[in-house]
């Protein structure tokens, strides 16, 4: 088997008396979508923060294209390759799409000019080509969706940690921008995705894992893991599998 | 080189003013206002661009002022070396407290109380130190020269404070369209979001603060060579950081020209007060209050920020790409 581009080993975080993230193990295949799931408040967001830098983990290693990257702060960590969008969008709303973007064009591009184009070309990319010049906080929030996966895309990585950035979306809204995620797996970008959105998850993921109260309880295909009972009892209760079961039977 | 043009022109126009008005009061004026532009936009990079709220760069200018006062008078240094080693001494100080404040992460108002409190102590230990003269102050020995940084004519300061100031605005027009600039404004902007864009939020700002501290120190080396004296009042007080954070802000923060208008009205404002009232003390504070609380209330980015809004107003409605609601409204 090739070797992970991100392997998460037994990663715990405790805030005070709360453990967030209890040794939590995960991976994500070179080149392919990987999918996070799970209820709310189960420790996804922590653990993208911790693999992003933004949280230091307790315990546990996080490995990315064979280095050991735990601890190294978020900024170098963008250096390596690895973007993240948050789940709450952060736009930068005193500026402009383009100057949106521009923020990240320039990690990799030095002069004005070619970080510009190359700002230009990612806004297009998403679909955002028509409003480069539009202040930030007049977007619609599929709009801001979009902004902040192209400041994600626009440092060039090699992966991609999305935060559910198709939350908030109307159903039409999020069959424009399933196939701009599924575009970029197909540039070789390696994605790493939290979420809520079933059908998404079940259309573009090809492995998904599932962290409930902060453990990882179940991984596998789509389809394995939304049959799987533990899984879906994590999500509505003990006993839930069952019933489900015997209604369906009925 | 792209944007430079109105900087040119500004400066050119200022620079025939000596050749104009002779009056040694208006020449005086000129030079306070252009000395606290030159403080201001020291202020503005650090604060206006970078968006860390400084509420002590007399730190910078005092030290500034003092360091060039100090290695003159105590040490026989030459006067244009002196005033070098006051910008560094200034900058050398920023780095420091810089990695004192942004280390600890300390942002917003705990940022500006720690610049604050920092200005303050200097404050106190220029009063009492026998190497800052404490009480009586530094007074440099008047000796007319280019090789002491001395002039009869008020003209030459002016040029030479001017001369400043056009450094200071090519400066920050240049930091605004680097690399730099981007990022300074996007860790201004949401620090966290330009973390995971790859910006070295720490590192940007201890070069902002850098260039700040060194920018208003110069506002401040100046100051003693012009005024030929300096008192821990003059060169610590709240003054001094009162009008480098005020001009910015009334002239537009975050834009290259800011500082410079906001100090021409601030000051233009402070003297028509004196007009009015006399020395009566602590007036243009109240002006100065009144001022900002007028600024913030109406145009929230300062009055190049109003301006801008304005010019854009004005076209799109005689623009052909106007909207149809809009020339509805106004038709």
């Amino acid at each position: 088997m090739v070797e992970p581009l991100l392997a998460v080993d037994r990663v715990s975080c405790r805030f005070g008396g709360l453990l967030a993230v209890n040794a939590a193990s995960l991976t994500a295949g070179e080149g392919r979508i990987t999918a996070l799931i799970g209820p709310n408040g189960a420790g996804k967001t922590t653990l993208f923060s911790i693999i992003s830098g933004f949280i230091r983990a307790n315990d546990g290693v996080v490995r990315y294209a064979g280095d050991i990257i735990t601890g190294e702060p978020p900024h170098r960590l963008a250096r390596r390759g690895i973007a993240r969008t948050f789940q709450i969008v952060q736009p930068f709303v005193g500026l402009s799409v383009r100057e949106n973007i521009l923020v990240g064009a320039h990690l990799h591009h030095r002069t004005r000019d070619t970080a510009l184009a190359a700002a230009d070309q990612v806004g297009r990319d998403v679909g955002l080509g028509d409003l480069l010049d539009r202040p930030a906080d007049t977007l619609t929030v599929a709009g801001r969706k979009r902004l902040e996966l192209a400041r994600a895309l626009a440092i060039e990585p090699k992966l991609l940690l999305l935060d559910e950035v198709l939350a908030g979306l109307n159903p039409s809204e999020i069959r424009d921008i399933v196939p701009v995620i599924r575009g970029l797996c197909g540039r070789g970008i390696t994605i790493l995705m939290i979420e809520h959105v079933m059908q998404a998850v079940m259309s573009l993921a090809e492995h998904v894992f599932v962290l409930a109260e902060g453990r990882i309880i179940a991984e596998g295909s789509p389809a394995q893991v939304v049959a799987n009972p533990i899984v879906v009892e994590a999500y509505l209760g003990h006993g839930a599998a069952v019933k489900l079961g015997a209604s369906h039977e009925r | 080189m792209k944007g430079l043009f109105p900087i040119i022109s500004v400066l050119a126009g200022l620079a025939v003013v000596p050749l104009v008005a002779h009056s040694n009061v208006t020449l005086n004026f000129l030079v306070v206002a252009l000395m606290i532009a030159l403080a201001g936009q020291g202020w503005n990079i650090l604060g206006g661009y970078g968006g860390q709220y400084s509420f002590g760069h007399a730190a910078f200018f005092g030290t500034g002022a003092y360091v060039t006062a100090i290695l003159q008078m105590r040490y026989g240094v030459n006067a244009w070396i002196a005033f070098a080693c006051g910008i560094a001494a200034s900058a050398a100080l920023g780095a420091f407290l810089g990695a004192l404040t942004f280390r600890s992460g300390l942002r917003g108002s705990y940022f500006a109380l720690v610049t604050l409190a920092f200005a303050e102590v200097l404050r106190i230990i220029a009063s009492v130190a026998p190497i800052t003269g404490a009480g009586v102050g530094t007074l440099l020995k008047l000796d007319l020269g280019v090789r002491t940084l001395q002039f009869q004519s008020r003209a030459v300061f002016y040029w030479i404070i001017l001369a400043l100031v056009g450094i200071s605005l090519v400066a920050t027009r240049l930091i605004e369209r680097s690399r730099f600039g981007v990022w300074l404004i996007a860790v201004r902007e949401n620090e966290d979001a330009a973390k995971a864009l790859g910006v070295n939020a720490n590192g940007v700002k201890m070069a902002a603060m850098l260039i700040s501290a060194a920018m208003t120190a110069t506002a401040g080396c100046f100051y003693a060579q012009y005024f030929l004296f300096v008192d821990s009042g003059i060169a610590y007080g709240t003054w001094i950081s009162i009008q480098a954070l005020l001009t910015p802000i009334i002239g537009g923060v975050g834009t290259v020209f800011g500082p410079l208008l906001g100090a021409l009205v601030v000051k233009l404002l402070g003297e028509c007060a004196k007009l009015l009232a006399g020395d009566a003390p602590g007036l243009d504070l109240i002006i100065y209050g009144g001022v900002l609380v007028l600024v913030i209330w109406f145009v929230p980015r300062g009055l190049i920020g109003g301006l801008l809004h304005l010019h854009s107003l004005i076209l799109r409605r005689s623009g052909p790409a106007a909207p149809p609601m809009e020339e509805a409204r106004h038709g």
